[in-house]
């Protein structure tokens, strides 16, 4: 535990000493943003036709979480899609084409501290990125009532998500000594679970189920709508270790194969 | 303290160590010598537990470095040939953390440790710099302050005099020199006077064999000693003649012109070298030549040593695919390479000369 979280500090430090997190988590930020505020801009607006309709067609169902929480939530995953390559990507590869992989497993560390030390450091800046959007939060509380169960679901939903992405972007950092082909092949096998849903809506046989099983965002959907079920999170979490097994696997492979 | 039982490496088809053995003692330095692709740097990697054998199994101070690969980890610092460290890091700040990784408990045993360390390697002015902007030898500096930290037993250097100025690499010679003492040290080095100044004993690697293990004195003696003969006479007989002689292994033209010519005579270790002068004058008497220079060199130097060893094993590879693909294509006939077959294990002790 003490190696791993000696390992993870260097590697957190490593990403505030180069500008890739800082330049991730600004445009995340960024782009959260301008999602919370078309989000609010619209639900004012919808708010407003509403109370005038509601004259003639009676009350109707208008909540913060439907309006806003839900998209917002849904657009913050798809900027974390096209974000978290882009943070795991030097995890391995860079060290690799350093060469200081090298010393890094001749110091006394396992396979398995050396991989985890590095994945909780990235996990670290995801965490770092989601909580700086907590001022969203704060503006909803001073203006309206928070739907509190939604929002820690949707926090829970983008936590679960960023731990499975970047579960699959160190395994792929481990495979190439080059972080833009590492990026590359972690959007790309990223977008195809993200999409795979896509292809087989609709279909009942047995293929067309497991793949929309194996679909992101059907599971992220359930709980960005603040629907909170145990598989969903069961699949997040078999994702990750599922990866970060296949890590420690490529590691391996690699001093055998030399 | 070191120990490597026939150790082979296999990179897919390449055979990078062919059935490596040797053993090296505590408190030694040990020079691995090699031509570039010999298999010094795979050899190293095994030790240090960056990645296991194909076959055979190594060990620092007792532990196998497949099964208890940590504490081999543990008791040996290692100096890798590009000297990786991050340059994003200042001297201190990386130094600290790897004196954590290794175990050493409590800020102010890892102030301590960091600090000797520095001062050991002579790093300590720059110990605020970014690691990015120091030069070449200063990073050396640093990459060995990483190796010497948690006080291992054992240090695997792989080249760590490449790339440096002359002066710099007198100054990392002398360190590696003041570090030994009571730590084994493994270095490699193609540079062979550094292997002569740093080493007490040679492993003289090639194609991923060991060709020879043995003190300088011992592997020189072993070779025999060379005489240098300038001769003027009928030049073209000469040099059969010379080789033919008892007691001489080879003879090299060194230099000619049409009168005359200096001849190398290298002398089997079991030879007379007094008696071989006397031969030689008396032949050259017989045969009319004109002895205008005889210099009786002491051992031979070690780069002839080395080249004769490295271009002999690389000699009998040869005969061994030779003979490899006669067998295989008619077992009966007479293959030329057939009594060389018992040669080809790569023998240890420079001193056992198969008279070729």
């Amino acid at each position: 535990m003490r190696t791993i979280s000696i390992l993870a500090k260097r590697e957190l430090r490593a990403y505030f000493y180069s500008p890739i997190a800082y330049a991730v988590i600004f445009m995340f930020l960024f782009i959260a943003g301008y999602f919370f505020f078309a989000a609010m801009d619209r639900y004012t607006y919808a708010s407003f036709e509403m109370s005038r309709m509601a004259q003639v067609a009676g009350p109707q169902q208008l909540t913060i979480a439907q309006f806003v929480v839900t998209p917002l939530f849904g657009n913050m995953s798809v900027v974390m899609l096209l974000m978290t390559p882009l943070v795991a990507m030097r995890l391995f590869s860079e060290e690799k084409k350093a060469g200081s992989i090298e010393l890094l497993f001749t110091w006394p560390a396992t396979d398995f501290q050396i991989a985890l030390g590095k994945y909780l450091a990235g996990l670290a800046v995801m965490v770092v990125m989601l909580a700086a959007t907590a001022p969203f939060i704060g503006f909803l509380w001073l203006h309206t009532a928070p739907p509190w169960g939604s929002l820690l679901c949707g926090y829970l939903g983008l936590g679960l998500q960023a731990a499975a992405f970047l579960a699959l972007g160190l395994f792929v950092s481990t495979l190439t000594e080059n972080q833009i082909i590492s990026a590359t092949i972690s959007f790309g096998a990223l977008l195809i679970f993200w999409i795979g849903g896509w292809t087989v809506a609709g279909k009942t046989d047995m293929f067309s189920q497991i793949v929309a099983y194996l679909s992101i965002m059907e599971h992220f959907n359930n709980l960005a709508r603040g629907i909170l079920d145990s598989r969903d999170v069961i699949y997040f979490l078999s994702f990750t270790i599922f990866f970060l097994f296949l890590t420690l696997r490529s590691l391996e492979a690699e001093k055998i194969g030399g | 303290m070191i120990k490597a039982e026939s150790v082979s490496k296999k990179y897919g088809a390449h055979l990078a160590l062919d059935n490596l053995s040797f053993q090296v003692e505590r408190g030694e330095i040990c020079g691995f010598l090699g031509p570039n692709g010999a298999g010094k740097t795979s050899m190293m990697r095994i030790l240090t537990g960056f990645m296991p054998p194909t076959s055979g199994r190594a060990s620092v101070a007792g532990f196998d470095t497949r099964k208890n690969p940590l504490e081999v980890k543990r008791n040996i610092g290692y100096l890798p040939e590009s000297t990786p460290l991050y340059p994003d890091m200042r001297v201190a700040e990386y130094l600290d953390f790897v004196a954590e990784l290794k175990g050493a408990r409590g800020r102010d045993a890892r102030i301590k440790e960091v600090a000797g360390a520095m001062e050991i390697t002579g790093i300590t002015h720059r110990q605020r710099s970014l690691i990015k902007t120091l030069s070449k030898g200063l990073k050396q500096r640093v990459g060995l302050a990483q190796a010497l930290i948690g006080d291992p037993q054992a240090l695997v250097l792989d080249e760590p005099t490449i790339g440096l100025d002359p002066r710099q690499i007198v100054e990392i010679r002398s360190l590696i020199k003041d570090l030994a003492g009571k730590r084994t040290v493994i270095l490699s080095s193609h540079i062979l006077p550094e292997i002569q100044m740093i080493c007490s004993r040679v492993l003289i690697i090639n194609n991923g064999r060991l060709v020879a293990s043995d003190t300088l004195t011992g592997l020189s003696g072993g070779m025999g000693r060379k005489i240098s003969v300038r001769l003027a006479g009928d030049m073209k007989r000469a040099q059969q003649t010379l080789a033919d002689s008892d007691g001489a292994s080879g003879v090299e033209l060194r230099k000619s012109s049409e009168t005359a010519a200096l001849f190398d005579i290298f002398l089997l270790p079991e030879a007379d070298p007094a008696q071989w002068r006397q031969w030689l004058i008396k032949t050259a008497g017989e045969k009319g030549w004109d002895i205008m220079d005889l210099i009786s060199s002491a051992a031979i130097p070690l780069e002839e040593t080395y080249i004769r060893l490295i271009s002999r094993d690389d000699d009998r590879a040869g005969e061994r695919e030779i003979s490899a693909t006669a067998e295989d294509a008619s077992p009966a006939a007479e293959s030329p390479g057939q009594n060389t077959g018992g040669d080809a294990d790569g023998y240890s002790g420079g001193a056992s000369h198969n008279g070729e």
